[in-house]
């Protein structure tokens, strides 16, 4: 079981066990990470699941497809090469822990 | 401590106001009541991605428990508030018990219209609830022959062609007005819409009102129209439009004319009564009309607006609407208002399914767009249209250099 450690805005970090193929953002509303909205619910339609993921991370995981990416554009914060949907990735699980870090704002 | 916050309504608009709340540091209390039995959920993928069984029903929790827990919200689900007391500020439950309150905001929703009287023979169906989309699958899984849908909206059509692709069953999708999606997309996207569902074999009768069912022991098995032969249906589903719940306010002496009233701040009449979400109607600076809005952009925004009245920092609500819908594997993205619209311009190849209508104002500026498979495009617009920033017409006019990041 892979452990997403989640690095909030205000420096703290929060770690929550991942089940098997869940979402970034599955995980998120089940530990009730705040600073995740994920308002759509996993659609791919309202970049407010935005992480970045971090750098030792980055080669676990399948990169963006062209809709992701796309939707990135529309992200409140900054976007950057690490950029992702939350919904979008999908915890690795041979691995046992995987970080990203939650943005200052999502709208 | 005072009494707090009372939010009757569980759904995308009540819990969001609630997470709003906290998050904005409000610390009094926080009851939410909500008729449903369910966990609060994500109603979109109802008639999407639930319905063919690729998410489960904890995939579409809106918060997990862990939220109604840790943030202190007090969940109060399968009852009904019946009664508002604005004298005593009191909420009378279906169980008897009266709540107290200090603010309260009605985020109660919207429900499907019913045919007529509410007659529904076995086997029609409508679709709002978790618990109305788990009776769909079972119907479906029950019959053969052909699912009848009645009522061309958005709701009416993801079900179409989830039924159509997903359970390969025969689709009639049968609309009363000249096309689909008449209240909520352009001559343009409902055009193509129709031709999607047309390609996958549906069949589309528009300019055809339903008239009444034809039955078997109580079960349907024809929908009778209008000067035209029966069709024959083992399944009816129902999409013929919301009705916004306002009967509660309504009942309370709050102002309400097919939705409730409220301000830009989410006020009812009452200084200690708010509303948001799909039961609310309000002014918006785009249209000359008092709009309601059916969407879950609108719920959310609505719950931040108001948990920032509540929490003192008010400010006011400059909504630009936003919406999506998945059909026969595409992604359709809508942003502004279409009232004012004069001329369009399209781009891209829509026919090979990717690329954009946009609608201009008398002014020739862009008043809204409408994407398919299109999202780089949809999100730029959104963000400029939050920002304030007037696109005008010209820069849609040569496609190869459109550029619209803010
Ligand atoms: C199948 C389907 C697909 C949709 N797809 C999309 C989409 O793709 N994109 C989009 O933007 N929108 C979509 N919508 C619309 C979106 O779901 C609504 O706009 C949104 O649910 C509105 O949220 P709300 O909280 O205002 O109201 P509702 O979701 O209607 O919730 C109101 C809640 O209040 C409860 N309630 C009402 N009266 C009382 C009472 N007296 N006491 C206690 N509880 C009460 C109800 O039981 C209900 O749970 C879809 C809707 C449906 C049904
Ligand atoms: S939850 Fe909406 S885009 Fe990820």
């Amino acid at each position: 079981m892979t452990e997403v450690i989640f690095h909030l805005p205000d420096g703290s970090a929060r770690s929550v066990a991942a089940k098997s193929g869940q979402t970034v953002m599955q995980v998120a509303v089940q530990g009730n990470v705040r600073g995740i909205d994920a308002e759509c619910g996993g659609a791919c339609a309202c970049a407010t699941c935005h992480v970045y993921v971090e750098p030792e991370y980055v080669g676990l995981i399948p990169p963006a497809n062209e809709e992701e990416s796309e939707m990135l554009d529309g992200v409140a914060a900054e976007r950057r090469p690490n950029s992702r949907l939350a919904c979008q990735i999908t915890v690795p699980d041979d691995v046992e822990t995987f970080g990203v870090d939650v943005p200052e704002c999502q709208f | 401590m005072g009494k707090g916050t009372l939010v009757i309504g569980a759904s995308h608009a009540g819990v969001q106001c609630a997470s709003a709340l906290r998050d904005a540091g409000y610390a009094e209390r926080i009851i939410l009541v909500g008729e449903d039995d369910a966990l609060p959920y994500h109603r979109p993928p109802l008639s999407k991605t639930f319905i063919c069984a690729k998410v489960s029903e904890e995939d579409i929790e809106l918060k997990s428990h862990a939220f109604y827990t840790d943030e202190q919200v007090e969940l109060r689900r399968g009852l009904r508030a019946d009664f508002i007391c604005r004298e005593a500020r009191t909420v009378t439950l279906s169980n008897g018990e009266t709540l107290e309150y200090d603010n309260l905001v009605l985020a109660t929703g919207s429900r499907p219209r019913l045919w007529r009287k509410g007659e529904m023979p076995g086997n029609v169906h409508v679709l709002r609830t978790l618990a109305d989309a788990r009776q769909i699958v079972r119907t479906l899984k029950a019959t053969d022959g052909t699912v009848a849908i009645v009522g061309g909206g958005y709701v009416g059509l993801e079900l179409a062609a989830t039924v159509r692709t997903q359970f390969g069953r025969d689709v009639v999708i049968i609309e009363a007005s000249g096309r689909l999606l008449s209240r909520s997309a352009s001559p343009l996207l409902s055009d193509w819409v129709a031709r999607q569902h047309v390609l996958a074999g549906s069949r589309l009768l528009l300019n055809t009102p339903m008239v009444g069912f034809e039955t078997s022991d109580g079960v349907v098995d024809a929908v009778v129209l209008d000067g035209q032969p029966d069709v024959k249906a083992s399944v009816v589903i129902l999409g013929l439009g919301i009705v916004p719940n306002e009967e509660l306010a309504l009942q309370a002496g709050i102002r309400c004319a097919d939705g409730i009233m409220v301000d830009e701040f989410c006020r009812t009449d009452d200084p200690c009564v708010y509303a948001i979400g799909d039961c609310t109607r309000f002014s918006v600076a785009q249209v000359d009309r008092m709009v309601r809005l059916e969407c879950v952009q609108n719920a959310h925004d609505q719950a931040r607006t108001v948990a920032a009245t509540i929490a003192g920092n008010p400010t006011p609500y400059r909504p630009v609407p936003w919406f999506w819908s998945d059909q026969m594997g595409s992604k359709l993205q809508t942003v502004g208002f279409l009232d004012n619209a004069v001329s369009s311009i399209t781009h891209g190849d829509i026919e090979n399914g990717k690329g954009s209508f946009f609608h201009f104002d008398s002014e020739k500026n862009l008043c809204a767009a409408e994407t398919v498979n299109n999202p780089a495009i949809h999100m730029q617009i959104r963000r400029a249209m939050a920002a304030g920033k007037k696109l005008e017409q010209q820069r849609f006019e040569h496609e190869g250099k459109l550029d619209l990041k803010v």
